[in-house]
């Protein structure tokens, strides 16, 4: 078995992929740096990641893949997932090597996983569009807190900025521990020390917020209850449509 | 703002809830950098929360008022009902829906009234709101408005430059039921207002044509609603009336809202234990195959068979009244065939004759597509050793093997209640 070691970026797959060509051996397994290697391996090669490498490859691609579908190469590879590394890797060798486009052959095992994780990332980005709810601070800014599965804030927050370009807000991702500020102008990613008390919480306390927030987020509940029908009644389809994970930063489900 | 508006709200909000529409679809529309707030995303709308009935919560749902005039048997807001009547001031409304919008709980606002004094003055209100949002606010998300029946042409126009959505509610599928039950109402009040939204958006599509800058007029079309299982209407008539405003070039959306018993006292009306959940999900799972499956009316409900089966979806319900049309070759089938074989839906079907042209696909080509092959099974071939398809077995043995054994519900969970989805 012949095993990749890469530092984990999408660059560093790309380069992956090029060293795969140049040393015409093509790895069974991609590993990230930092992992643990697997038991038994008959090959380990280091990939280190190159600018010149990883475009000439994007070049190469770019010929080969509608934009579409470089959109959905790029989306899915926010999952993070480590056992998905080699099915986009075998995804990207295909496109490659096939002189037709090979993105629409949903009988290849690679084409309807690498379908399949997109449509799961871009799913995990509309929730979050979903499911963050904003307080109001008393300096005018707009703090929200999220957790997603998947790593998709970079590709959520252009939503918000369509959305609320007039306002200053604050998206964070507890789970990964960064967030993007935006100012009026432009989005800028920001790391906040945990210790401060709204990052732990995903909750402004009540001297930082805005005097009307709490009314405000009372009249959401109230609102949430009222719209209710009791006689249909049907909490499986709402844990369904709208997850736990997702309850702890609702402000209508506290 | 006050605790008095939170008041209000609630009882404003209770009054509206019997309204199903909520949809935020069917316009997509960028911020404006540097001016007001809002965009609209198109596609599937977002929904931004799921009330405790399962049901998806997308806009700000309320009315401006809940005093009426009128004494519609099926409606909570009857001017005979004693409850609690409110009325929020425009300038409360506004404030609610931007301070909503900017913490995200909304894409916009649905908002509908009770009748007072006399429907031109209701609808002035109305379109007050959506003006004032508009024009002072700079408010650029999703805005729904009920056209209050009997309103002038003039009014209605302006409503439609600030609305995204408008909507008329037929509510009863027939004009006699309608009439037995909302005396002061008839298909005309209700057809006349869809008629000046339709126009409207025709005339102004033609005068995009000419300059482009014109404002967009309705821009996501009409939608409207009926109650099922307050009259004594069948499946079929409610379906043949859908098909017929589908057919007509504004609507977008029909909702079915089954009957929940608000008015028990009332006579007119029929005795129900519960809402008729079931039906109401199959009547949806119905629209579904007319607006996305190339089914007509009359093949989901027809004179042969006026009710759809409640036990079994519409899709599975034709397919084993036709056994002569399967199995259905997915290698080589049309789309529009492909799409009739039950456990395959419009995704499927479009990866399908995608993927085949690769090559011969197999069932477990299929099972990885994303086929319900429980179902398909009995329904295709794919140059494979086949299972018994519906026509060499008997319909009657597929619909047993595909309705029994009852799974069974874990403890505490109704098992009749199906689930439903709102989104576009």
């Amino acid at each position: 078995m012949t095993v990749f070691q890469f530092d984990s970026t999408f660059e560093g797959l790309l380069t992956a992929l090029f060293d795969a060509y140049s040393w015409r051996c093509f790895p069974d397994m991609l590993v990230r740096e930092g992992e643990v290697l697997p038991m038994f391996y008959d090959d380990c090669r280091e990939v280190i990641t190159d600018e010149e490498k990883a475009g000439r490859v994007w070049r190469a691609l770019e010929k080969k893949l509608s934009r579409e579908a470089l959109s959905a190469v790029v989306a899915s590879f926010l999952c993070e997932i480590a056992d998905y590394d080699i099915v986009l890797f075998r995804y990207l060798r295909k496109a490659v090597d096939s002189p037709v486009s090979i993105e629409t052959d949903f009988s290849d095992p690679d084409v309807v996983e690498m379908t399949r994780m997109v449509r799961r990332v871009r799913g995990e980005a509309h929730r979050v569009k979903q499911f963050v709810r904003f307080q109001k601070a008393a300096d005018g800014t707009y703090f929200g807190m999220i957790e997603p599965i998947y790593n998709v804030l970079a590709i959520a927050v252009p939503h918000f900025v369509d959305r609320f370009s007039t306002m200053k807000f604050l998206l964070y991702d507890k789970r990964r521990g960064f967030g993007y500020y935006y100012d009026g102008k432009d989005a800028t990613r920001v790391t906040l020390p945990e210790e401060l008390s709204h990052i732990a919480t995903g909750r402004l306390s009540p001297d930082m917020m805005d005097e009307e927030e709490l009314l405000m987020q009372d009249m959401w509940r109230t609102y949430f209850k009222a719209i209710a029908i009791k006689e249909r009644s049907n909490p499986r389809k709402q844990r369904q449509d709208m997850p736990v994970r997702f309850w702890k930063y609702l402000t209508e489900k506290q | 703002m006050t605790e008095e508006t939170l008041r209000k709200l609630k009882i404003l909000a209770e009054s509206a809830k019997y309204d199903v529409s909520c949809s935020s679809s069917g316009t997509v529309r960028r911020g404006r950098k540097g001016d007001g707030v809002g965009n609209t995303v198109g596609g599937v709308g977002i929904c931004h929360s799921f009330a405790d009935d399962g049901r998806c919560i997308s806009l700000l749902k309320v009315m401006l008022t809940n005093v009426c005039m009128y004494d519609c048997a099926y409606c909570i807001n009857r001017r005979s009902n004693d409850i609690p009547r409110a009325t929020l001031s425009v300038t409360e409304l506004v404030g609610i829906t931007m301070e909503f919008y900017r913490r995200n709980y909304i894409e916009g606002l649905f908002l509908s009234s009770g009748v007072v004094r006399n429907p031109d003055y209701t609808m002035e209100r109305l379109v007050r709101v959506a003006q004032d949002l508009r024009t002072i606010h700079r408010f650029n998300g999703y805005i729904h408005l009920k056209s209050i029946p009997g309103a002038s042409q003039e009014l209605v126009n302006l409503a439609g430059r600030f609305a995204d959505r408008m909507s008329v509610n037929i509510e009863i599928p027939d004009e006699g039921s309608l009439k037995y039950l909302a005396p002061e109402k008839d298909f005309k009040s209700v057809y006349e207002p869809m008629g000046y939204i339709r126009q409207g958006v025709l005339e102004n599509k033609e005068d995009r044509k000419r300059l482009r800058h014109v404002p967009r007029f309705v821009p996501a079309g009409q939608s409207t609603q009926m109650i099922v299982g307050a009259s004594p209407e069948r499946d079929r008539d409610i379906l043949r009336l859908s098909s017929a405003l589908y057919a007509t070039p504004t609507m977008r959306r029909v909702y079915y809202s089954g009957y929940v018993p608000v008015n028990t006292y009332d006579e007119r009306l029929p005795m129900l234990k519960q809402p008729p959940l079931v039906r109401e999900n199959r009547l949806y799972q119905a629209d579904w195959l007319m607006r996305f499956y190339h089914f007509t009316a009359d093949e989901i409900a027809g004179d042969s068979h006026p009710d759809l089966e409640l036990e079994i979806d519409p899709k599975l319900s034709w397919a084993l009244r036709h056994p002569e049309a399967f199995p259905v070759d997915v290698n080589r089938a049309d789309y529009e065939m492909i799409l009739r074989i039950p456990g395959v839906g419009v995704k499927s079907a479009t990866l399908i004759v995608n993927a085949r042209r690769f090559r011969r696909l197999t069932s477990d080509h299929l099972r990885k597509i994303g086929v319900v092959m429980k179902r398909a099974r009995y329904f295709i071939t794919c140059g494979e050793l086949e299972s018994a398809c519906v026509a060499d077995v008997s319909p009657e043995y597929v619909r047993r093997q595909l309705t029994e054994p009852p799974r069974k519900a874990p403890k505490g969970d109704n098992s009749l209640q199906m689930t439903l989805d709102f989104g576009e």
